[in-house]
């Protein structure tokens, strides 16, 4: 008794979703066009299509150098490309390696502070960055650690790790307790059966909080451009906002930027979201 | 798996190593920061090779944006990590000596007869030379040599200059006139000034507003465009749109190349009978403390100061030198500007002087588009530059603080023992422990890098003072805070307005995050629906990229005179038949706030949508059938059936995105910037400005951060808070069964 929609209804639907797609893409192909357009200033255009299409403004970004000592020219864009690649990945590392027992924890014991933790896990999510920038300025500061991108990975990592705890917490909640137990029937120690039979069920989620925990490093600037001074330190996000500064914002530059920048976490991103949202919405986040 | 795991932390190891080891030596450089671009940078890098290949010494240089220059300088010297010289203008000499980033240049006395007066005075501070001048700049006017006769002999006269009449949206002036630095011309000839001996604002009275009305005149006759910016100008000297500009000597490197154009001093206003008097920068060369300790840093700035170089920087950069014992030069454009620095006024160089500015600015655009007259904004400008000069707050006793910390702590040690000794919480406590060892290296991890950060943050809002000299005042900050700094409860930068600006912020985005959201999430849950998969990925887009990379992209997009929301709006009204000027998007309220918005819609709805999909997912197909054939109408299966079946399953989403929204810096501050006048900045990014520009108020600003995280701990407690209070109140009715077809969760 499946009722088809009239063929009106259909095509009413469809256009409404074409006007969406219309408006979620415009800005994007609007980066793009600049990005490939020759001039420095972008034409007032409606249609985003690149105005005598060059390659130049993408060489000039990657081409970008720095003088060294002894006069030798350095390419700053492949080590700055390394910057944000190693301290994303380090970030994915550490972050896993410190919530998944913490969210093991949670999900299997009841302890004294499990409550008061959750809720101080939930809080951190509430405090605007900008209070904890300048205390870890000067933490790593003591540490010798600035300008370092291990200093920014140990930042990182601590704000990846809440919102991993609640994910994998989800994860272990859904594996059934009887696997362990099964485990431990046959002489495993809880830790044994943690890791030998419990890890392995769970390893897509930790995949997916991994990878999250990996974009959402990459992405992240205000904190990197507080923290490094060195421009062969810089991660990509401080290099494309130097381009778009407060007098003279470098249109072209930024665009071709972004385009570079975008396209990895993108793709990253779209293999993920499925698994961002059921996090989500089982209720792995309860108030 | 252990192997797995094994192989894991072998690979963090790894990576920890390989990022501790591979350190630059940092031994033997000199270090030198500068914000040059262009051809001043390439002639700074062409003298400091020179300089490696003579003494073969290498200078490691920086180059550092302007904005962020002052607080990384700060930051650096403060921790020992920064430069030996750096090169900034000289009316941020004040504001260095506070911060104790420089320090006097060794041998000063030795240099300063061989300098122009300006710019020796503009470098001297209590009789001493803290700087070694290169270079000087202000503005002048250029001319079209192809469109104009020469420059005017005043300033009333320009159109006579003219070859042949203008076209149409053209002007013969371009200037951007909403900028005191360029407005100062105008008020040099008329007699005012901008900052008194004794740091007081100066911006007022008859002189000041005989200037103000003399530009209004200006743009009410087509003479001047209303608003102009820097890019704006550029365009319109170059196509021929206006032919006089008054701009510096960084236009010259932006216009093409061939473009027939002079330069001149500004001519004289016939209305005040004095010439037009621009500011004057003067680029120096500044040691830090360590800087001037060393004397390899100081031969360094000796060379860079020297007569070659000057010669040299002339020659390629094109910029006025600050020595008066150098042959003249033969460039045109060189020699026009060394003129007009005989009668430019040097820029205030207290810290004062640069507070000025904001206000100034602020009055100037309400003044020039309209919106407010010159003497009430004027003064308005004068009240806001007393407040951010506001001397900092008496220091308070500890005492109290200390007595109520001390009291506290007792008690809390005194529960501790009395649950110690409570027999069944030792139980508690031993059953506790196994989960200890897996949680314990993420306390620690989390209480250094998350809590202890915090928690000092928050502990930096009880005290105030410069940043490097912190006392306690207790909660003043606060006070001043919930007190809207004594002015009116809702003016222009208090608290409460804000604090409004940011409820309707994020009320009105999760209103349109939420509707789209549910709207495409149900239409992609049609089962009928063809290309599924296809919308899916396009509408996710907005969520995909890096949201700092569309913020900047939308701003781009809703710049007045390139922007593609123009091009859109000129388009839609060249359809309706109306002639529509470019709106200027940030230059009020309304127009500014909803440029963010639609913003953050763009970037917020995929989300919603998406969780939407998951939701509905949820809803079981025999409720509706059933309900379908009860004769329910689609609409109420909708409102009925579905909507209560996915809320529970929204609600966590909602709620997070509602403080995601609440705390969005990004969006505000990369699109808008708080334009105009701060009114569009939200709690975050005003907390921001207090802490990174107002003159580094950290107390304050981590007063308002706390302030934020009480105010979004209290609204996500509010509705739990209120059930329980109902439920405490339904005293029976505790059975009823819930609504059908919510799924019941059974958990392992």
């Amino acid at each position: 008794m499946n009722d088809e929609p009239v063929w009106y209804e259909s095509l009413a639907v469809h256009l409404l979703l074409f006007a969406a797609v219309a408006f979620a893409l415009y800005p994007v192909l609007w980066v793009v066009s600049v990005a490939f357009s020759t001039g420095q200033t972008p034409e007032p255009r409606l249609m985003p299509v690149p105005d005598q299409p060059t390659l130049s403004h993408l060489t000039d970004v990657v081409g970008t150098q720095q003088k060294l000592a002894g006069g030798e020219m350095r390419y700053l864009f492949p080590r700055q490309l390394l910057n944000s690649l190693v301290v994303a990945t380090a970030t994915a590392l550490v972050g896993i390696l410190i919530a998944t027992p913490a969210a093991y924890a949670l999900a299997r014991f009841r302890f004294i502070g499990k409550d008061a933790g959750v809720r101080a896990l939930l809080a951190t999510q509430m405090f605007p960055a900008v209070a904890s920038a300048v205390p870890l300025y000067i933490i790593l500061e003591r540490l010798h650690l600035l300008n370092s991108r291990t200093g920014l990975i140990l930042c990182y990592a601590s704000t990846a790790v809440p919102f991993a705890i609640f994910q994998l917490r989800a994860a272990f909640e859904s594996i059934p307790l009887e696997l362990e137990e099964a485990a431990m029937v046959d002489g495993a120690t809880r830790f044994e059966a943690f890791v030998k039979v419990v890890l392995p069920a769970v390893r897509p989620a930790m995949a997916v909080t991994a990878l999250f925990a990996f974009m959402s490093a990459y992405n992240e600037f205000i904190l990197a451009a507080t923290l490094l001074s060195k421009e062969e330190m810089f991660t990509l996000p401080v290099v494309l906002q130097r381009y778009m500064g407060e007098h003279g914002a470098d249109f072209p530059a930024f665009a071709a930027g972004a385009l570079i920048v975008s396209t990895p976490v993108m793709a990253l991103f779209y293999l993920l979201q499925k698994h961002i949202v059921a996090g989500l919405t089982s209720g792995a986040v309860k108030g | 798996m252990v192997r797995g795991l094994r192989a894991a932390w072998l690979g963090a190891v790894l990576c920890l190593v390989g990022l501790v080891v591979p350190r630059s030596a940092q031994a033997e450089t000199l270090r030198l920061w500068h914000a040059y671009r262009g051809d001043e940078k390439a002639a700074l890098e062409a003298l400091l090779a020179q300089y490696e290949r003579d003494t073969g010494v290498h200078v490691e240089t920086l180059n550092v944006p302007f904005d962020a220059f002052l607080s990384k300088l700060q930051a650096a010297v403060l921790h020992g990590e920064g430069p030996h010289l750096f090169i900034d203008a000289h009316n941020r000499l004040g504001a260095l000596a506070h911060r104790k980033v420089v320090a006097a240049v060794p041998d000063g006395a030795e240099v300063a007869p061989v300098l122009r007066e300006a710019a020796r005075e503009a470098v001297s501070m209590d009789g001493r030379l803290y700087g070694l001048p290169i270079s000087m700049k202000s503005v002048a006017l250029y001319y079209r040599t192809d469109m104009v006769t020469g420059p005017p002999d005043q300033l009333e006269n320009l159109r006579q200059t003219l070859r042949a009449p203008l076209g149409a949206a053209s002007y013969p002036l371009a200037y951007a006139s909403a900028s005191l630095y360029f407005h100062a011309p105008f008020l040099h000839a008329f007699g005012g000034r901008v900052l008194s001996d004794d740091d007081d604002f100066q911006f007022v009275g008859s002189e000041a507003e005989a200037s103000l009305r003399f530009v209004h005149g200006l743009i009410e006759d087509g003479t001047v465009p209303a608003s102009a910016d820097g890019a704006l100008v550029t365009q319109l000297f170059s196509s021929g749109k206006a032919p006089f500009a008054i701009s510096g000597p960084w236009l010259a490197s932006e216009l093409p190349d061939g473009l027939p154009y002079a330069v001149a001093p500004l001519p004289i206003i016939g209305a005040a009978g004095e010439p037009m008097a621009p500011f004057l920068t003067v680029e120096s060369v500044f040691f830090t403390p360590d800087g001037a300790a060393s004397p390899r840093a100081a031969e360094l700035g000796r060379y860079l100061f020297g007569t070659e170089a000057s010669i040299l920087r002339r020659r390629d950069a094109r910029v006025v030198p600050a020595r008066r014992d150098l042959p003249p030069s033969d460039d045109a454009f060189v020699a026009a500007f060394e003129a007009q620095a005989d009668t430019a006024v040097p820029m205030p160089k207290s810290m004062a002087g640069q507070a000025v500015f904001e206000p100034a600015d602020k009055a100037l655009k309400k003044v020039l588009n309209g919106t407010m007259g010159a003497a009430e904004a004027l003064a308005e400008a004068e009240f806001r530059f007393d407040d951010v000069q506001r001397p900092p707050p008496e220091p308070a006793s500890t005492t109290p603080a200390l007595l109520i910390l001390g009291a506290l702590m007792s008690l809390a040690a005194l529960a501790m023992v009395k649950r110690a000794r409570d027999r069944s919480f030792r139980a508690e406590v031993r059953r506790s422990l196994p989960a200890y060892r897996y949680v314990v290296h993420a306390v620690v991890a989390l209480g250094v890098l998350v809590f202890l950060p915090l928690s000092a943050g928050a502990a930096i809002s009880l005290f105030a003072g410069p940043p490097d000299e912190q006392y306690f005042v207790g909660l003043h900050n606060f006070w001043l805070i919930l007190t809207a700094r004594g002015g009116p409860l809702l003016a222009n930068g208090s608290f409460y307005l804000v604090l409004l600006t940011t409820i309707a912020w994020t009320l009105i985005n999760v209103f349109f995050h939420v509707s789209i959201g549910l709207l495409l999430g149900t239409l992609l849950a049609r089962p009928t629906l063809r290309f599924k998969g296809f919308y899916r990925v396009l509408l996710i887009v907005p969520w995909a990229v890096p949201n700092y990379v569309t913020a900047l992209a939308w701003k781009g997009m809703f710049h007045q005179q390139f922007g593609a929301v123009t091009a859109f709006q000129l388009k839609l009204a060249g359809l309706l038949g109306m002639n529509m000027e470019p709106i200027a998007w940030f230059s009020r309220f309304s127009t500014a706030f909803t440029a963010n918005i639609a913003t953050n819609v763009w970037l917020g709805f995929p989300f919603m949508m998406v969780v939407t999909i998951a939701a509905l997912t949820s809803v079981p197909k025999d409720v509706l059938e059933a309900a379908k054939v009860d004769g329910a109408s689609r609409w109420q299966r909708f409102r009925l059936v579905t909507l209560p079946i996915i809320r529970p399953n929204m609600l966590p989403a909602v709620v997070l995105g509602s403080v995601w929204t609440f705390n969005m810096f990004n969006v505000v501050f990369l699109v808008s910037g708080g334009e105009p006048d701060g009114s569009t900045d939200i709690l975050v990014s005003e907390a921001y400005r207090w802490a990174f520009t107002r003159q580094a108020q950290y107390g304050y600003a981590a007063a308002y951060a706390v302030l934020i995280f009480l105010l979004l701990f209290g609204g996500t407690r509010l509705p739990a808070w209120i059930k329980s209070l109902r439920q405490r109140s339904r005293s029976v009715g505790e059975d009823e069964p819930g609504p059908v077809g919510r799924p019941v969760e059974v958990k392992a």
